[in-house]
């Protein structure tokens, strides 16, 4: 790695270690306020208990951070960690890196994943996790160098940032590369973690997190989008977080059981070459293949989630997207992963803004982003959906948050809630591409409409309420927004144990905790509160494993062997669980089971409800949701699926529909919806080990190991 | 489609359809519009496998599953 004559305001040299079961022992304190850097021990406690990943990042969290510490503290901190299977080139989706922090959307922790490959490079350098604290005067550049010594030496530096530095990451990429590669192999060999401009105003910041494609010579990104943790970054006057690994190869993580590996992956390498052509064609679409899909059940979130469905979703659905992405080029995110649904589109010529007229690579879109800033806004142009995606990603914005955020803001202004005066001349009109990137370079200006949108729905319910003299009832109701997160992007009026799995969540409404609306709306496997509250137990914890190890979920459920039929719960894909068993213990050397799994993210998943609670939120009151996500609030929506809703008012309720004129329909649905959301959530409280408020009970945490007297305090507090 | 006075079959044990004879797994899949492509399909608790859809013949009367897997990023 070039060495840059930027003012080096801390350095730290170390031995790197040689890494031994999925673990280098030892974690990266970086404070860029002090400043300061220095190496921490993992323990073995650390191992066991919080396993890696989103363990780790929430167990070095609690430890920075006090019961008062808010987004924008000193003390807060954004920890990243892959987990101990990160790294493992031979299982495909083995490459993840798991962010978390206090969030500014939501004021309570928050965790987001991304591929790329910093995360194994953080690891093959010497660290399980990097945390970064503190506020810098000026902005900084953290590098962590394993290759600054010949023998086996790394240098950790925090740079003063210069000023022909960039802050927007498609040229921020570029001028890292440019300043700190002294050769092909080192680009390959490095990966970086920024933001950009759109970061600095809004609450909505995302991470990319870098990966140099071989093939084309050139930078990709992954975002960990969720939760504003960008926003955090640039705040902490952090330009980027540079790490260049030493030369690395399938053993480099230190497997315990490389052959138990290498045959499990090869298993799992051959069925998705074997189905994916005929199943999802991930390998073609990436999760793009899912936006046709949604229409046709009525689940694609469709102007502000009124509707499921539009007639144009033909224009942006996975077919489009098969002939835009550039095919034939191995896009994983991570070596060795078949799936390699990171798709791009190359030679993309910018259309608007600072930008317009350059020619840059677009990566994605992925299904939630044509979706959230596509459909859901009204938007069935994929050349805008492109221009929305690029600039959401170099200005550092999550592509849910905007999307969501955009689609309540256009039905605000179609119903009168927003007019030109309040958007400063900008017409808000679903499907008004032009309008929404208007919007969007006025958040990475910090000036205008978009400094108010760029706060999140949560904050501009309030300021419409306050300012414009909104009607607060229709906005919560309309506003797709629970805890202060947006929405992911899938309808779920029609199943309620989605609607839990939005709810009833740790960080907010983000679908990698629970996807159960085909178990429950379309196969009709949870009939029953029981059912339901099992299957909101068992998934989530399930999800958060991933999260834990350093695993992509998709290799799990998107690519399946249809001898998967003929197993006892095919919900469960029993033979890919099983398959993360070996690898796991493949790595670590220890000889856990399927059940063991499930115990580890318990455990953690319940540390984090305990974090929120010690942070003022984490009760029933919080896991509340919007209307809209539970059933038709408008005249209009009713009147779109009135068969259905008419069908249900005299199969749920008894009542006739004829008699009831429209108002008095939505009453009816309202009641019942609403209560039935309630009974769900007493019923998995229950199944989870919590009180009626939604908190952990003392039994619930001595039983999975963390009654620790910290952890006890905070819920006792509750009791 | 559905009718008190024709034959029909339960899919997924909620809904009603009419059977017609000769209707397959394969029909029957496309009537639904069920274009989710990671199926499991179930006649009277027997699984079909994935490449005989077309060809498999739903009796009438039957308690016929059609399993979406799971999808969701």
């Amino acid at each position: 790695m070039k060495q840059h004559s930027a003012l080096v305001l801390a350095e730290l040299s170390y031995t790197i270690p040689a890494l031994g079961h999925g673990y280098a022992g030892q974690s990266l304190h970086v404070n860029v306020g002090s400043p300061e850097v220095s190496s921490r021990p993992v323990t073995e406690d650390m191992k066991d208990r919080f396993i890696g990943g989103r363990g780790f990042d929430l167990w070095l969290l609690w430890h920075a951070v006090s019961d008062t510490t808010r987004w924008d503290s000193q003390e807060n901190e954004i920890v990243i960690s892959s987990g101990p299977c990160g790294g493992t080139a031979q299982y495909p989706g083995s490459g993840k890196s798991i962010a978390a922090t206090i969030s500014p959307l939501t004021d309570i922790v928050v965790d987001s994943n991304a591929g790329g490959h910093f995360g194994p490079y953080l690891k093959f350098a010497g660290w399980d996790a990097i945390e970064l604290q503190g506020i810098a005067n000026h902005d900084v550049i953290v590098t962590i160098d394993a290759a600054a010594g010949a023998g086996g030496e790394g240098r950790v530096q925090i740079l003063a940032a210069p000023t022909d530095c960039p802050v927007d990451t498609h040229l921020l990429g570029h001028w890292i590369n440019d300043t700190f590669a002294d050769s092909e192999q080192d680009r390959e060999l490095m990966a970086f973690v920024t933001t950009g401009s759109g970061s600095m105003k809004t609450r909505m910041g995302c991470l990319n997190f870098s990966l140099y494609d071989r093939k084309r010579r050139d930078l990709r990104y992954k975002q960990a989008g969720r939760g504003g943790i960008g926003t955090v970054f640039r705040h902490k006057h952090i330009r980027a977080v540079v790490v260049r690994t030493p030369s690395f190869g399938a053993d480099s993580n230190g497997p315990a059981d490389p052959e138990r590996i290498a045959q499990t992956g090869a298993d799992m390498r051959r069925e998705v070459t074997r189905w994916d052509p005929v199943q999802n064609r991930m390998r073609h679409r990436g999760t793009a293949y899912l936006v046709q899909i949604m229409d046709d059940y009525d689940l694609l979130p469709v102007m502000n989630f009124r509707y499921g469905a539009h007639p144009d979703t033909h224009l942006i659905n996975g077919a489009v997207w098969e002939q835009a992405f550039t095919q034939n080029l191995p896009d994983g995110c991570w070596y060795g992963c078949t799936v390699a649904c990171a798709h791009a589109v190359d030679n993309y010529r910018v259309q608007t803004g600072p930008y317009a007229g350059g020619c840059v690579i677009v990566d994605g879109p992925e299904y939630e982003t044509v979706a959230g800033v596509g459909s859901n806004c009204g938007i069935f142009d994929p050349g805008a959906i492109l221009e929305i995606n690029f600039y959401c990603d170099t200005y550092g914005i999550d592509t849910i948050s905007f999307g969501t955020s955009m689609a309540f803001a256009m039905e605000c202004y179609e119903a009168g809630v927003l007019t030109k005066d309040h958007t400063g001349g900008i017409e808000l009109t679903s499907g008004n591409a032009a309008s929404a990137l208007a919007v969007l370079h006025q958040m990475a200006q910090g000036t205008g409409f978009g400094l108010i949108f760029g706060q999140g729905i949560h904050r501009m319910k309030r300021y419409f309420v306050e300012t414009f003299g909104a009607d607060a009832a229709f906005l919560d109701d309309i506003g797709m927004e629970a805890k202060g997160l947006e929405y992911s992007e899938y309808v779920t009026k029609e199943s309620l144990a989605q609607q839990g799995g939005y709810g009833l969540t740790n960080k907010g409404p983000q679908h990698d905790e629970a996807w159960l609306i085909f178990m429950d709306q379309v196969n009709n496997q949870l009939p029953t509160f029981r059912d339901k509250a099992e299957a909101l137990h068992y998934f989530p914890m399930w999800r958060t494993w991933f999260g834990l190890s350093g695993f992509c979920k998709l290799p799990w459920n998107d690519v399946v062997d249809p001898k998967n039929a003929l197993s006892s719960e095919p919900a469960k894909i029993p033979h890919h669980v099983e398959n993360y068993v070996r690898v796991f213990n493949g790595v670590t050397g220890k000889e856990v089971t399927v059940d063991d799994l499930i115990r580890m993210s318990e455990r953690v998943y319940n540390f984090q409800r305990v974090f929120n609670i010690r942070l003022g939120k984490g009760l029933r009151e919080h896991d509340r949701v919007p209307y809209r996500s539970q059933g038709p609030v408008t005249p209009a929506e009713y009147t779109s699926r009135q068969e259905r809703y008419d069908q249900q008012l005299r199969e749920w309720l008894g009542l006739d529909p004829t008699a009831l004129n429209i108002e008095e329909k939505l009453v009816a649905h309202r009641t019942h919806r609403t209560r039935q959301y309630e009974l769900l959530t007493d019923a998995v409280y229950a199944r989870r080990g919590w009180t009626a408020d939604g908190v952990p009970t003392p039994e619930t945490l001595a039983s999975l190991g963390i009654d620790d007297p910290d952890v006890l305090a905070v819920v006792r507090q509750h009791l | 489609m559905s009718n008190q006075s024709s034959p029909t079959i339960t899919v997924n044990r909620r809904e009603s359809v009419e059977w017609t004879p000769g209707m397959t797994v394969s029909d029957l899949v496309r009537h639904m519009n069920y274009t989710f492509p990671r199926l499991v399909v179930s006649i009277n608790s027997s699984v079909v496998p994935y490449d005989a859809y077309a060809t498999t013949e739903i009796p009438e009367d039957a308690d016929v599953r059609v399993i979406h897997l799971m999808a969701g990023g």
